[in-house]
C-alpha cells in the first residue's frame, strides 16, 4: 500500500496570547484553546491532495502526546486522513525521542513519504523532521513550498534565506512543510460525524519498546523584555525630524 | 573545564556569511572556550582564509568535496558528525542553512539540540525563545551530553577580524550519500543591502495591495540605503518574494531602524523585529497592535505618507 505518514502535534492555538506563569514554571495553558500545529495541517492537506491525485493510497496521521490530543487527531480524520495513531504518553519527549518514536512507527507502516511541519509553534524547535531523516538514514527536504512526485523520486522546492531552492530526493524521504505549500481545507460537519467511525489506535511507548532519554532540563520560563510604548508623531516631517534627532538618519 | 567548540561555517561558495561571525561571537561567550570552524565547500581556499581571520578562532578545518558546492544537509551532516568527537559543542547559525543541518547532526550524534540560542549562561546553560518569542526558556543540558546548538544571530554582534587561526585539511571518513541532489536555486541578486544584516529596513504589509505598489517601498528603501522586508500577508499575496518575509517563520532581524508600513503587528511578525533598536509604524488604524511596540507611530494613509517622506528626503 502506498502510504503517507503525517506527524501531528497539538499546540496552543496561534491566536492565543501566551502568558508566562508568575512562578516561572511554565506558560498558562488552563482553558486555553488547543489546535493542530498550523504547519501540520498544511502537511496533512498536502498528503490528502497527493492521495486525491492517485499518487498515494492511504494517509495515516500520528501524534505523540497525552490523552487529550485525541480531539486534534479526530480533526485530522475529519479533514480526510484514513487512520490515526496515538502514541500516548504523559512524559514530555524531546525532539530526538519524538523522532525515535516516529522512526519505530515507520518500521510498522512502511510509508514512501513522511510529511511533518517545519516547526511546532509552541516549542519552536524545528528539529523533529531532520532528526527523523537522520535516524532513518533517508533524504530530507525541509521548508517545502512545492512538492512534485515522480516514480521513486520527489522534487521539492524549499524556502531558504537566499530565495527558492529545488532538491531532488529519492523516496522514501522526510519532507517538512512551510506555510506557502497550500491552504488547508475547512472541515465540514458531515465529515466530523464520519471521522468518529475512522480507526484511531492508541499505542504506548512500552508497547513500542521505547524508553525515552532526557538530556535537557528546563530551569525557568520568563516573559520577554517588553518594549516601552513610544510616541505618536503627527506627520511625515515630524517623523523625519525625530529620527534625525536620534541620529538614525 | 575547558570547552572545545566546533562551528559549521555558512557561506555561498565565495564569501563566509556574517552569521558565521555571529556564531563565533556566541561561542566566545562560553567560558574557557577553544573555537574551531569547519568549512565544507567545493573550493575552500578563500573561505578558510576568511574564517581564519575571525577574532577568537584557533583552528580552521577544511573539508573539500564537489558535493559541497551547494549545502545539502544529508551530505554535510555525516561529515560534520564524523569530525565532532573531540568537541563539547557543535554550533551553526539559526538560518535556513543551520536549521536544516544541525538537527541532522545532533541525531547522528544521538544528542540534544538547543535551538535559537540567544544567550549563554554557562557551558551547559542557555536561553532561548519559545512561542514566537512570547516566553524565554532557560535550559540546562544534562549529563555531559554533547551540545548541538543553533545560534539566534539577531542576539549577537559579529566577531571582529585580525585573527590568525591555523588552517588544516580534514578528511572525514564517511562518503556523502547520493540520495539527495541539488537541482537549482533562484536567488534574487540585488544591489540592495542584505535584509539580515542591514542597519535600516523598510517593510511593507498587506496594505500595499499589489506588487506594483510595493515598488513605492523599494523607492523609499533606496533613498534610505535600506533593505526591504515584508509581512507574511504581503508575501502570500505575491507582492514580495518569500526571502523578504520577516517574522516567526521568516527572518529574525535586528536593524537600527525598522519602518513597518501598512503592517498590523501580529505576534508572528513582531517576533522577527523584537531586537530592532527603533521601530517606526505607519498605519491608518490608530488601534493597530504595531503601535504597542513602535517607538514612533504615525497614523495615516501610507499612500500619502510614503511619497511625502520620499519628497522630504529627496
Ligand atoms: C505532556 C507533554 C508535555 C511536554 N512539554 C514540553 C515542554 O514543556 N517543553 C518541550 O520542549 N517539549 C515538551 N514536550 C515535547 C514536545 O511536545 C515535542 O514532542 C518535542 O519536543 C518536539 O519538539 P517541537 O515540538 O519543538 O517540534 P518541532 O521539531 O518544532 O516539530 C516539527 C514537526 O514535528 C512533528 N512533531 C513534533 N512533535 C510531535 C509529536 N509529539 N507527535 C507527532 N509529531 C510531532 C510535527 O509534524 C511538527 O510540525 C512535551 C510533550 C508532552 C507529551
Ligand atoms: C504559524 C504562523 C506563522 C506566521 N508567521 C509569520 C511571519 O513569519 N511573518 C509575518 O509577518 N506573519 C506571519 N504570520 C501571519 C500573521 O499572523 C499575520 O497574518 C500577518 O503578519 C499579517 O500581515 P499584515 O500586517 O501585512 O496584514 P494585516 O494584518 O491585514 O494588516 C494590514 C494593516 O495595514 C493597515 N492599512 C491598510 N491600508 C492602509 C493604508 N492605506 N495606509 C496605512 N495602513 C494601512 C491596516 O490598518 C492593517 O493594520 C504567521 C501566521 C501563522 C499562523
Amino acid at each position: 500500500m502506498k502510504r503517507i505518514l503525517v506527524g501531528i502535534k497539538r499546540v496552543v492555538d496561534y491566536n492565543v496570547r501566551i502568558r508566562v506563569k508568575p512562578d516561572g514554571s511554565g506558560v498558562l495553558t488552563d482553558g486555553v484553546k488547543m489546535s493542530v500545529n498550523p504547519f501540520d495541517e498544511i502537511a496533512l492537506e498536502e498528503a490528502l491532495r497527493i492521495k486525491e491525485r492517485g499518487a498515494a493510497e492511504e494517509v495515516v496521521v500520528v501524534t505523540v502526546g497525552p490523552a487529550d490530543c485525541q480531539p486534534q487527531l479526530r480533526t485530522c480524520l475529519a479533514m480526510g486522513a484514513d487512520r490515526a495513531l496515538h502514541v500516548q504518553t504523559d512524559t514530555p519527549l524531546e525532539p530526538l525521542a519524538t523522532a525515535g518514536v516516529l522512526r519505530t512507527l515507520i518500521e510498522r507502516e512502511q510509508p514512501f513519504l513522511v510529511l511533518l511541519g517545519k516547526q511546532a509553534i509552541d516549542d519552536d524547535n524545528g528539529q523533529t523532521g531532520q532528526m527523523l531523516a537522520a535516524l532513518w538514514d533517508r533524504p530530507q527536504a525541509t521548508f517545502a513550498s512545492k512538492i512534485e512526485l515522480t516514480e521513486g523520486k520527489a522534487q521539492v522546492t524549499r524556502e531558504v534565506d537566499a530565495g527558492l531552492e529545488t532538491l531532488e530526493v529519492d523516496l522514501p524521504a522526510v519532507v517538512t512543510v512551510d506555510l506557502r505549500l497550500n491552504e488547508p481545507r475547512y472541515v465540514k460537519l458531515p465529515d466530523i460525524m464520519k471521522a468518529k467511525k475512522k480507526p484511531l489506535d492508541t499505542l504506548t511507548l512500552e508497547s513500542l519498546g521505547i524508553t525515552p532519554r532526557t538530556q535537557l532540563k528546563t530551569l525557568r520560563y520568563e516573559p520577554p523584555a517588553q518594549r516601552s510604548k513610544g510616541v505618536r508623531v503627527n506627520d511625515a516631517a515630524e517623523l523625519l525630524a525625530v529620527l534625525k534627532h536620534k541620529g538614525l538618519l | 573545564m575547558s570547552q572545545n567548540i566546533l562551528i559549521v561555517a555558512e557561506h555561498d561558495g565565495r564569501t563566509l556569511s556574517v552569521a558565521t561571525a555571529k556564531c563565533v561571537a556566541c561561542a566566545a561567550t562560553v567560558p574557557d572556550a577553544t573555537i574551531t570552524i569547519v568549512v565544507c565547500a567545493a573550493d575552500t581556499t578563500a573561505l578558510a582564509q576568511q574564517a581564519a581571520a575571525l577574532a577568537g578562532v584557533g583552528t580552521v578545518l577544511t573539508v573539500e568535496h564537489p558535493v559541497h558546492a551547494h549545502p545539502l544537509a544529508a551530505a554535510l551532516a555525516p561529515q560534520v558528525a564524523a569530525l565532532a568527537a573531540p568537541y563539547t559543542h557543535v554550533f551553526g547559525p539559526s538560518s535556513t542553512f543551520g536549521k536544516d543541518l544541525m538537527p541532522r547532526v545532533a541525531a547522528l550524534l544521538k544528542t540534544v539540540q538547543v535551538s535559537d540560542i540567544m544567550a549563554v549562561e554557562s557551558a551547559t546553560r542557555f536561553r532561548r525563545p519559545i512561542y514566537a518569542g512570547n516566553a524565554i526558556l532557560t535550559v540546562e543540558v544534562l549529563d555531559g551530553a554533547k551540545v548541538v546548538g543553533t545560534v539566534r544571530t539577531a542576539s549577537f554582534q559579529p566577531a571582529g577580524g585580525g585573527g590568525t587561526a591555523r588552517i588544516e585539511a580534514a578528511t572525514p571518513a564517511v562518503a556523502p550519500p547520493t540520495h539527495t541532489r541539488f537541482v537549482s536555486v533562484s536567488a534574487a541578486r540585488s544591489d540592495r543591502p542584505d535584509l539580515q544584516s542591514a542597519a535600516r529596513v523598510v517593510s511593507g504589509g498587506r496594505a500595499l495591495g499589489s506588487a506594483e505598489n510595493f515598488q513605492l517601498l523599494y523607492g523609499l528603501a533606496d533613498t534610505l540605503g535600506a533593505a526591504v522586508g515584508a509581512s507574511r500577508a504581503a508575501v502570500d499575496a505575491g507582492y514580495a518574494p518569500n526571502e523578504l518575509q520577516v517574522g516567526q517563520t521568516g527572518k529574525i532581524i535586528a536593524p537600527e531602524l525598522y519602518l513597518a508600513i501598512g503592517i498590523s503587528g501580529a505576534i508572528q511578525h513582531l517576533t522577527g523585529i523584537k531586537d530592532a533598536r527603533t521601530i517606526v509604524a505607519i498605519n491608518k488604524d490608530p488601534d493597530a497592535p504595531i503601535f504597542e511596540v513602535a517607538d514612533f507611530g504615525l497614523v495615516g494613509d501610507l499612500f500619502e505618507i510614503v511619497p511625502q517622506l520620499q519628497k522630504l528626503l529627496g
